[in-house]
């Protein structure tokens, strides 16, 4: 017989290792009256870690507007949001990090985000629909880059193509300033009966709480604490802190999770992510105003010898907690095992407020569940800001310093080429992106579009964040986030509904990184206010930082636009030879933060581009009108690159049906700003010829700037007299870079 | 004509299959759960694409040991129509129904994108509803779809028609560029010497309606439904 467990005593060298402050120590000593003990350290330190607590941040993130029409859950309510889209149908999405697990482990990393967010999905009773991801990296020609550029999009693939949900949008961004820290952002989205909505509550005295799906493991112990730390050259070292996943068992948990809901038999359910069984239980219990006792040896696992503190604080993926209704264990068991999952009841509801865990019947800790979790009694923290020097020289660009004798046709190629431009198919045909047979428009275009089975309905949706906008401006860089996805939305003719955000910055309790922090959460919350597109929750990641810098704020927009009449969906490329071509919106003569100057001049420097919010709103709602009208036959927003990157895109993005064009710009300034700028609130359309006029006069009307710049047709793109370039340089340009720089070796 | 579409735990087209002969072809279905031993009296069985038991051994190796697999064997063997798509035909090779092996693929990459295929033989009962050489568009979804056999029986399969869809550029070549996998004479699809069992890696019923970018899948369906009322009309079922 095994010797009775015995907790070592807390010290105070204990608590410092387990990254609570003294203050953090105190204030837990008050609220329990005593000493923690073992187990309950290792609970208040990743309930209280940034990662799970939000300390640093939950006071800024209430700024931001959560409120709007038709939102069935509002952000901290449930684990993710829910628009109301009509037909008895909700759409709910969030998007989260898995930024410092990717670093050490890219592949288990990555896959184990993709889990993580689906299981926040389906948690709701809503079954996946698509997965999108966003993410950055350092430059491609470090070939540690590459490496992680690899795993990761094999960690994604491999997880999505066998769970079975279409991976479908995404951006991969490339700048030094990702080298040490990549960025791994992972979106989910679902859909679900409005009246079937599940919440994440435990409530009922007596009812049963049972864990279900895999065993619990030692994987991914402190993985919220590893989280909420910069990365070092220790880092390494903690791989034993990323989760290993298992796509397959999560499919079966989704099938087995959506039949339990189905069936009614469930009070409320929750996934288990970061922190796990004690993030889960103290979450559930304190929504529901209860409390719980959880016998632990109860739990099954998967080695002998797991302590208290292991098997509370294991990140083992694949599992959920579910507060069975009365009377429904066995009905629920029987779903299990159907799937050939685990069911096993470690606990019960209880009125006292308490988290109580046992060990064989004794108590290894007891503590008030609301004192553990976000809202209740987890530490709230006002940080410090500064401006950071760096904005103001940065800002200093004196384009008389910028040489305008270039070939521009070898200016533009080279864009298409640049990693942040190209084409990436060489990533997005490594995800099932068709899987349900419901993807209308998939990786390629400004928005995925999936349509909505029994409905004549289709959602839009798109992650955006320029990181170098934000680096110079976090205002003005996450206004411009917000601008960009809502305009990609409207460009795939959607209405924007909602925004999920995830917010990736370095350390907070610096004052310069706190900074740009505040200005960009402020700077969302006014676009969002203005694109009417309410946040419904997200997620925060400091620390990533590695010894040698931060990553440039990204703050990560995602957005789900509702598509009302299939017939609407619109794409970027050019159709038909003969069609008018029109920009909406006007040039201006700006380069700063350009990819032009990024790519050719090695700078990061200069304004952002100016964004009047106002102005791109009245676009935005005159395009969608145009598109529901019917006379818009393609729509590309300008982005990195600027209008000539747009148009070439137009031209050969769908490789099926590539056309040139002939255009005419007659705003007189510099060449490179005309065609590489990348001023804010512009949008290339097409029309059939027979609809120009109509057109034109409809935005006249609007007072919306709309020029009548081209032609589709021919076998070449020709601008002005400074691009003619063949439909096949452009192609080769574009869609032979990533494949060429990732498959280099050495 | 009556459909069987088999669930294994980790199949995740067998929906999509599903809802292609319910809403589309409009034609009777059923799900047939992995560890049911009763076809339902189907005219064809279709094996979906997925990871049927998570596929971290070989694709498709231990699917073949499953209670519904012996009775589709039985089935085969007995003439009834069976097609296996992505997952399924790599189940059909495990199983010995069709001949040789899929390997990852040459890149040694998952890879999801629409294809060429051209129809090789429109004699048979997956085709019949095909023209000759026709030239379909229908998407691949697969990390092992690199059809291998040995020489010898590689050219019996091509001499007796039993090769069906070939990977072709849009033009209808046979091409390197064209084939996304590297498999043998660019084969994406064969069936058994008797012509009663398809395997295709493409995935036909993710190309049945034109707001997902192809209608060409519905032929594959459609011959089927031809080949039944054939076989119906001929007095035996």
């Amino acid at each position: 017989m095994p010797a009775k467990y015995q907790q070592p005593p807390v010290t105070p060298e204990m608590v410092e290792a387990h990254g609570l402050t003294k203050e953090e120590h105190e204030r837990i000593k008050t609220i329990l009256g005593r000493e923690m003990t073992y187990t309950e350290l290792g609970i208040y330190s990743v309930m209280w870690s940034e990662h799970c607590s939000y300390k640093n941040s939950i006071a800024l993130l209430k700024t931001l507007p959560r409120e709007g029409k038709n939102l069935l859950a509002k952000a901290g309510e449930e684990n993710a949001g829910a628009v109301d889209i009509g037909d008895g149908l909700a759409v709910v999405f969030k998007i989260e990090s898995h930024n410092h697990p990717s670093a050490v482990e890219p592949y288990q990393g990555a896959a184990t985000g993709v889990g993580g967010i689906l299981r926040d999905i389906f948690t709701m009773g809503a079954r996946p629909i698509a997965s999108l991801n966003s993410l950055r990296f350092g430059s491609p020609d470090n070939p540690h880059v590459r490496y992680l550029v690899d795993g990761v999009v094999r960690g994604i693939g491999d997880y999505g193509n066998s769970f079975g949900v279409p991976t479908v949008a995404g951006e991969v961004y490339f700048d030094e300033a990702y080298t040490g820290n990549p960025l791994i952002n992972a979106m989910a989205v679902g859909i679900v009966k409005t009246d079937g909505i599940v919440s994440a509550v435990a409530k009922g005295v007596g009812n049963q709480l049972m864990i279900v799906g895999s065993k619990t493991g030692r994987d991914g112990i402190h993985g919220a604490t590893f989280a909420s730390v910069e990365l070092s050259e220790e880092s390494e070292q903690k791989r034993s802190s990323v989760q290993i996943g298992d796509p397959f068992t999560e499919k079966l948990l989704l099938e087995a999770t959506l039949e339990i809901i189905e069936k009614n038999l469930i009070v409320g359910i929750q996934d288990m992510g970061a922190a796990g069984i004690i993030c889960s239980s103290s979450e559930m219990s304190a929504k529901g105003e209860a409390g719980a006792e959880l016998d632990i040896d109860k739990v099954p696992v998967r080695e002998p010898g797991m302590i208290p503190y292991e098997i509370l604080l294991s990140e083992s993926q694949e599992r959920m907690l579910v507060c069975v209704k009365k009377g429904k264990e066995a009905a629920v068991r029987e779903v299990f095992d159907k799937w050939g999952l685990d069911s096993t009841i470690i606990g019960k509801v209880t009125d006292d407020g308490l988290l109580t865990v046992r060990l064989d019947g004794e108590i290894v800790a007891q503590a008030p569940s609301e004192t553990m979790v976000l809202g209740g009694d987890a530490p709230v923290y006002h940080r410090e800001t500064k401006r950071p020097a760096y904005m103001d020289e940065l800002a200093d660009l004196n384009l008389e310093d910028i040489p305008l004798d270039r070939d521009w046709n070898e200016d533009l190629c080279g864009l298409l080429a640049a990693p942040n431009i190209c084409h990436k198919g060489w990533v997005f045909e490594q995800y099932d992106s068709m899987v349900r047979t419901n993807t209308a428009v998939g990786p390629g275009s400004d928005a995925a579009v999936l349509r909505l089975r029994k409905t004549n309905k289709a959602l839009a949706m798109v992650t955006d964040c320029n990181g170098r906008y934000c680096y110079l401006n976090p205002r003005l860089g996450a206004q411009s986030a917000v601008a960009e996805a809502a305009r990609n939305i409207v460009c795939s003719g959607g209405q924007p509904l909602a925004v999920t955000n995830c917010l990736n910055f370095g350390n907070p309790y610096k004052p310069e990184i706190y900074y740009g922090f505040a200005e960009a959460v402020a700077g969302m919350g006014e676009a969002c206010r203005v694109f009417e597109t309410p946040v419904t929750g997200g997620n925060v990641s400091f620390y990533n930082e590695d010894p040698q810098r931060a990553v440039f704020p990204t703050p990560t927009i995602g957005m789900v636009g509702l598509i009302p009449d299939v017939a609407h969906i619109t794409t970027q490329w050019f159709k038909d030879e003969g069609d008018v071509i029109f920009l909406l919106g006007e040039n201006k003569e700006h380069l700063g933060a350009s990819e032009y100057l990024h790519t050719f001049f090695g700078l990061t420097k200069g304004e952002a581009p100016p964004l009047d919010m106002q102005f791109e709103k009245k676009l935005q709602d005159g395009l969608l009108a145009a598109i529901t009208r019917g006379w818009i036959r393609s729509a590309h927003d300008c982005s990195d690159g600027g209008l000539a990157v747009a148009l070439a895109e137009c031209c050969i993005s769908d490789r099926e049906q590539q056309v040139g064009a002939v255009i005419t710009l007659s705003d007189s300034m510099r060449t490179d700003a005309l065609l590489f700028g990348e001023t804010q609130s512009r949008v290339v359309i097409s029309c059939a010829a027979d609809d120009a006029d109509a057109v034109a006069d409809f935005f006249g009307i609007l007072n919306c700037p709309c020029a009548r710049i081209g032609t589709v047709g021919g076998g070449n793109l020709k601008i002005n007299d400074v691009v003619d370039l063949s439909l096949q340089k452009l192609d080769h340009a574009f869609f032979d870079s990533m494949p060429a720089f990732m498959e280099k070796v050495g | 004509m009556k459909v069987g579409v088999v669930t294994f735990p980790g199949s995740n087209c067998d929906y999509d299959s599903y809802t292609a002969v319910k809403h589309i072809l409009k034609e009777e279905v059923e799900f047939l759960w992995h560890k049911s031993t009763d076809l339902v009296g189907s005219d064809l069985v279709i094996l979906p694409g997925g990871f049927a038991y998570g596929d971290y051994l070989r694709a498709g190796a231990i699917a073949r040991f499953s209670p519904i697999m012996e009775e589709v064997v039985k089935f085969a063997y007995s003439g009834g129509m069976v097609i296996g798509i992505c997952n399924g035909f790599q189940v059909l090779t495990e199983c010995g129904l069709l001949p040789g092996a899929l390997m990852r693929n040459h890149h040694l990459r998952f890879s999801c994108k629409f294809v060429y295929l051209r129809v090789e033989d429109n004699t048979g009962r997956f085709t019949n509803a095909c023209r000759k050489h026709e030239v379909l568009k229908i998407p691949i979804a697969h990390g092992e779809g690199n059809y291998f056999y040995h020489d010898d029986e590689v050219r019996e399969l091509e001499e007796n028609g039993q090769v069906v869809f070939r990977y072709v550029d849009r033009t209808g070549e046979v091409t390197d560029e064209a084939n996304p996998n590297g498999s043998l004479n660019n084969i994406a699809g064969i069936v058994n010497r008797e012509g009663n069992v398809l395997g295709m890696m493409p995935h036909p019923e993710r190309a049945v309606e034109s707001i997902i970018g192809s209608v060409d899948g519905l032929k594959v369906f459609e011959s089927v439904r031809a080949a039944c009322v054939q076989v119906a009309g001929a007095g035996g079922k």
